[in-house]
């Protein structure tokens, strides 16, 4: 992973701490199967399992105490990423086909497979399909959102620095699915005027 | 009577018929659970036939020997056929062979529905092979999207060969979840209180009441795209009123709940295993009860979270996501129990063990990516890309497959009564497990780097060609361990040396048996006064064989076997089972030619295989009850108990209270459908109204209750209630004659608007349970009039009146919905 915007960053984030977790959690649970095993060929025991201990701490403490921290970081990290309540300052309608992608912008042009947004911009998509159901998806920029017929959907999305991104659809939709791609090209303050006055 | 003797003469009651007919006829859960078993692992070599092919494919960027439309096919088959072919046949198959050799009877609830199963499920899934043969196969993924899969984007019968070979094999699914409920409800060793149940029991318990209430929503969203492909009402159409979204709520419905439908009774042959090869008891016996059945409740919470990327309200999504992190707990407790136990013990490293100890590691790591995937963010990260694959193979291999490796070596020698030949065993776990890791694990970093799912090749610049070969070279590592288990099985059975009784050491009933099992299990029936009588009593398999338990010796020719109180275990009453019968193969045949022409749009023919169903099915019932009084039944411990004929609550009854169960889930999703299409789908309310049928619900009520009150005056009247049995039926007809009227003077066209097409639905659904309700009075009547129903013999009665209640019910609520909706446009 390569983030290049705050969601995609965040969402990195994220991914190291649970891997961490994970590790951890599964390490534990394999030295406990080899020690099991290695003190089964040794001295008896006379004492009785706890219940407590197996069950009480292992079993249910610890995984509520882990799972309450990763949710309550995850619905604040889920807050940021969703459009809020501060105006976006570009707003694009994307429609996905079989098999393309169109983006208009607010003064009403078209662009195919092609999407144009400023750099260091908060953009809000608005997405829709008009065929089958699509996915729109900017590994590096952020999450996915599904393109469904009859029904709009929203991603906010920023790129922190200009540059070209893939875009691939997320969802299978037919043999051209493999090929369903775009670009998402985040402009620098010049370009972005040049785009805007259709000098490109 | 010797030991001997005994067994002749339960053998010969209990054989099923010589020769070919034998085939067709057999209704024995031995020989019906093993014919599943063998089935499903069939359907699970060509799913992984499949596998290969994908991973030839994958293997490197310019490798593509397929074109997409093939490979469409070949992706979609995969996991249609690991999950719906295999994966829950094979846990009904190993069900259906232990369950009654683990609760001392001598044979499931319904012996014959056990069969129509297994000719659904194996003609059912005959008709989804076959398709891939003739390259017609379903192509929409395992999941049929539509509108993807509908009549304009798959014009083909792709789809309707998933949807009709699916639902027929669901069909099996259900016969096989109620009949799994009520025999353990009833059908158990006296004294086996339900906390005295084999914890093997109460895994599957739960796991077949998630099938009965987590499967209608898919037939029933099966049902809908099929109207919509084969007749154009536009339910999942947004143009016309409906919505893609409702196929995803009704699938996933089923879908997540499915997840645990396959992991608990895996985890529930895992609970029974370890104990045996640690030498103790399992820790937390109540612990681990309550966990399963929190975890089969909250699975119905969380289908939303495989739709984390539709556009789901930011609250929503907390909800579900935080309950999908929930189910880790009741997880994480079983986890532990296992692992106290074999801290407690003094495990072995028996082959069976071997193979837990793989599913420890391969579900360890699956269960941890789960958990990721519930968090929302990374979850809409993650989705469809390569990293959700390798998720669900570890969880679905880990939670499955591995269980199922390690169940397999364990019960062979009960199945053939042989021990192993080499350790060959071990040589295939080997090849197994490291040819799975090295398949999925990378395949995790392929995800993380972008790769999609469902891709049919992928470009050389994007850097994934060593990671794709890699796991396509563990592939092919893990085909030939699975290859090398199945010559190991097939030795075991041919060539194998006797095994003793119990060579586990196990402290369970159906190592109380010889082995291989004979037809009848239990020479005479124990009775239990803890979890492990076997364990408790070593000598209790002699003792048995001898004829020191219940129901030793031979009656009448009878197949008897003991039906008990449910929370109790008190012996209640004595279940007399039927024989081999050719019904269960008709049956399903007139099925199968329902689905054959329904696939080949002969829609005008379709209908007469339903009218053969029914008459199959009434000769099926006509074959039931007693005309005699049959009377108290000696059991063998000094006391008497009815026989079925004359007991109250006998499986009959809790068969059909758990049907409805089933059917009134199907109904509510309807009407979910109905509600959810209203309030989200574009284009409502529709142009075309509906004037409220204000006068036809007062039909349909009248019609219903008095349908309801005669048939309640008519059931003590035994001796002549004929009249009141008539004016039931008179009832019950009005209502349907009045139902069967509104799509054609009330409800608007159901091709031109949504609201068309589920009002119409509901209707059909409403007049579907007035027809049977209607030919189950008729059949009463005819009962009476032979004297099956008569003084102290109101079984058949009960049932009926159930039905009858169910429709009335039923018909009542459609009218209301109807007017509700009325008003509402
Ligand atoms: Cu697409």
């Amino acid at each position: 992973m390569d983030p290049a915007g705050p969601s995609a960053a965040a969402i990195a984030d994220l991914w190291w701490w649970m891997l961490a977790g994970s590790v951890l959690l599964s390490g534990l649970v394999f030295v406990i199967l080899f020690l099991a095993f290695r003190r089964a060929g040794r001295a008896e025991r006379s004492d009785a399992p706890s219940e407590k201990l197996w069950l009480g701490w292992l079993g249910l403490a610890m995984p509520v105490v882990v799972l309450l921290a990763l949710l309550t970081y995850a619905l604040h990290l889920g807050g940021r990423i969703l459009p809020g309540p501060d105006a976006p300052d570009l707003t694009v309608e994307v429609t996905a086909y079989n098999w393309g992608w169109s983006f208009r912008y607010p003064d009403g042009r078209v662009s195919e497979r092609v999407l144009h947004i400023p750099a260091d911009a908060k953009i809000d998509l608005v997405i829709s399909a008009t065929d089958v159901i699509h996915s729109f998806w900017v590994p590096r920029l952020a999450g996915k959102m599904d393109a469904i017929p009859g029904h709009v959907n929203e991603l906010r999305i920023e790129a922190d620095r200009p540059g070209t991104f893939a875009g691939v659809c997320a969802e299978y939709c037919g043999i051209g699915h493999v090929d369903h791609d775009f670009q998402v090209i985040a402009h620098d303050g010049e370009s972005w005027q040049d785009f805007l006055e259709n000098r490109e | 009577m010797n030991a001997i003797g005994r067994h002749r003469g339960l053998a010969r009651i209990w054989a099923g018929e010589p020769g070919l007919r034998g085939v067709f006829s057999a209704v024995s859960h031995t020989d019906i659970g093993k014919r599943f078993i063998i089935a499903s692992a069939i359907f699970f070599a060509i799913a992984g036939v499949l596998a290969m092919l994908i991973r030839a494919q994958l293997a490197t960027s310019h490798s593509a020997f397929v074109g997409p439309e093939a490979y469409a096919q070949i992706f979609t088959m995969h996991g249609s056929i690991m999950m719906f072919l295999f994966a829950i046949p094979m846990l009904e198959g190993v069900a259906i062979y232990l369950l009654p050799k683990l609760l001392g009877s001598r044979d499931l609830a319904f012996p014959r529905l056990t069969a129509l199963g297994w000719w659904c499920y194996l003609f059912g899934g005959s008709i989804m092979v076959g398709s891939l043969l003739v390259g017609l196969a379903p192509n929409a993924g395992w999941f049929l999207y539509p509108p993807l899969s509908g009549p304009e984007y798959t014009p083909g019968v792709n789809s309707d060969v998933w949807l009709l070979g699916v639902t027929f094999v669901e069909i099996s699914a259900m016969c096989a979840a109620i009949e799994i409920v009520v025999t353990i409800l009833k059908f158990r060793a006296k004294g086996m209180r339900l906390d005295r149940m084999p914890i093997y029991a109460w895994y599957i318990l739960a796991t077949a009441g998630m099938m009965i209430f987590g499967f209608p929503p898919l037939i029933l969203g099966s049902i809908l795209l099929e109207i919509e492909r084969a007749f154009g009402w536009p339910f999942f159409d947004p143009e016309l009123g409906g919505s893609p979204l409702l196929w995803q709520h009704l699938f996933w419905l089923f879908g997540h709940p499915e997840v645990y439908i396959i992991f608990l009774p895996a985890a529930g042959a895992i609970s029974t295993i370890i104990p045996v090869m640690a030498r103790t008891k399992l820790i937390g016996y109540g612990a681990i009860v309550a966990s399963v059945m929190a975890l089969a409740f909250l699975s119905f919470g969380l289908w939303v979270h495989h739709m984390f990327t539709t556009g789901i309200p930011h609250m929503a999504l907390g909800f579900f996501s935080a309950a999908s992190v929930l189910v880790a707990i009741p997880t994480s407790i079983q986890i532990f129990a296992w692992l106290g136990t074999l801290w407690a013990g003094r495990p072995k490293l028996e082959l069976p063990m071997l193979y837990l100890l793989g599913f420890f590691f391969v579900f360890i790591l699956g269960g941890l990516t789960g958990v990721m995937l519930a968090i929302v963010p990374f979850n809409q990260q993650a989705h469809d890309t390569a990293f959700v694959t390798a998720h669900l193979h570890y969880v679905l291999a880990g939670g499955f497959v591995f269980p199922m490796l390690a169940a397999a070596y364990y019960w062979m020698p009960h199945v053939t009564g042989r021990l192993r030949v080499m350790r060959i065993g071990e040589a295939a776990f080997w090849l197994i497990f490291i040819g799975f890791n090295i398949t999925f694990f990378g395949m995790h970093l392929t995800g993380l780097l972008g790769m999609p799912r469902r891709v049919y090749t992928y470009p050389a610049e994007a850097g994934w060609d060593w990671l794709n070969l890699v796991s396509s070279i563990g592939g092919f590592l893990q085909a030939f361990g699975f290859a090398l288990f199945a010559l190991d099985i097939a030795l075991q059975a041919w060539l194998g040396r006797p095994a003793r009784r119990n060579p586990w050491g196990a402290g369970t009933l159906e190592w109380t048996m010889m082995t291989p099992p004979p037809a009848y299990n239990f020479a005479s029936l124990p009775e239990v006064e803890c979890r492990e009588p076997l364990g408790a009593r070593g000598t209790l398999a002699a003792d048995l064989a001898r004829g020191e338990g219940l129901l030793a010796a031979p009656r009448n020719g009878w197949r008897e076997t003991l039906a008990v109180d449910i929370a109790s275990g008190k012996p209640d009453h004595v279940a007399i089972l039927p024989g081999p019968s050719l019904l269960p193969v008709a049956a399903a045949a007139s099925f199968g030619g329902f689905f054959a022409m329904m696939l080949l749009s002969l829609y005008w023919i379709a209908p007469l295989f339903l009218v053969a169903v029914t008459v199959v099915i009434w000769l099926w019932a006509s074959t039931n009850g007693s005309r005699e009084p049959v009377g108290p039944l000696e059991i063998g411990d000094g006391t008497t108990v009815p026989s079925h004929y004359e007991a109250q609550g006998t499986v009959g009854y809790w068969g059909s209270v758990f049907a409805l169960c089933a059917s009134g889930t199907l109904f509510g999703s309807l009407i979910f459908g109905f509600a959810y299409l209203w309030t989200v789908a574009p284009h409502w309310p529709p142009q075309t109204g509906l004037d409220a049928p204000l006068f036809e619900t007062g039909l349909i009520v009248a019609g219903a209750l008095a349908a309801a009150i005669f048939v309640r005056l008519a059931l003590p009247r035994t001796g002549n209630g004929e009249g009141r049995l008539y004016l039931a039926i008179a009832g019950m007809g009005l209502t349907l004659l009045v139902l069967a009227s509104l799509p054609v003077l009330r409800l608007p066209a159901p091709t031109d608007h949504a609201f068309g097409a589920v009002s119409t639905t509901l209707v059909a659904y409403g007049l579907f349970h007035a027809m049977v309700a209607t030919l189950i009075l008729a059949f009463m009547m005819v009962r009476k009039r032979q004297g099956f129903v008569a003084h102290g013999r109101p079984q058949e009665m009960r049932v009926a009146t159930l039905w009858v209640d169910y429709a009335a019910g039923t018909a009542i609520v459609v009218a209301l919905v109807l007017v509700l909706a009325a008003w509402g446009v």
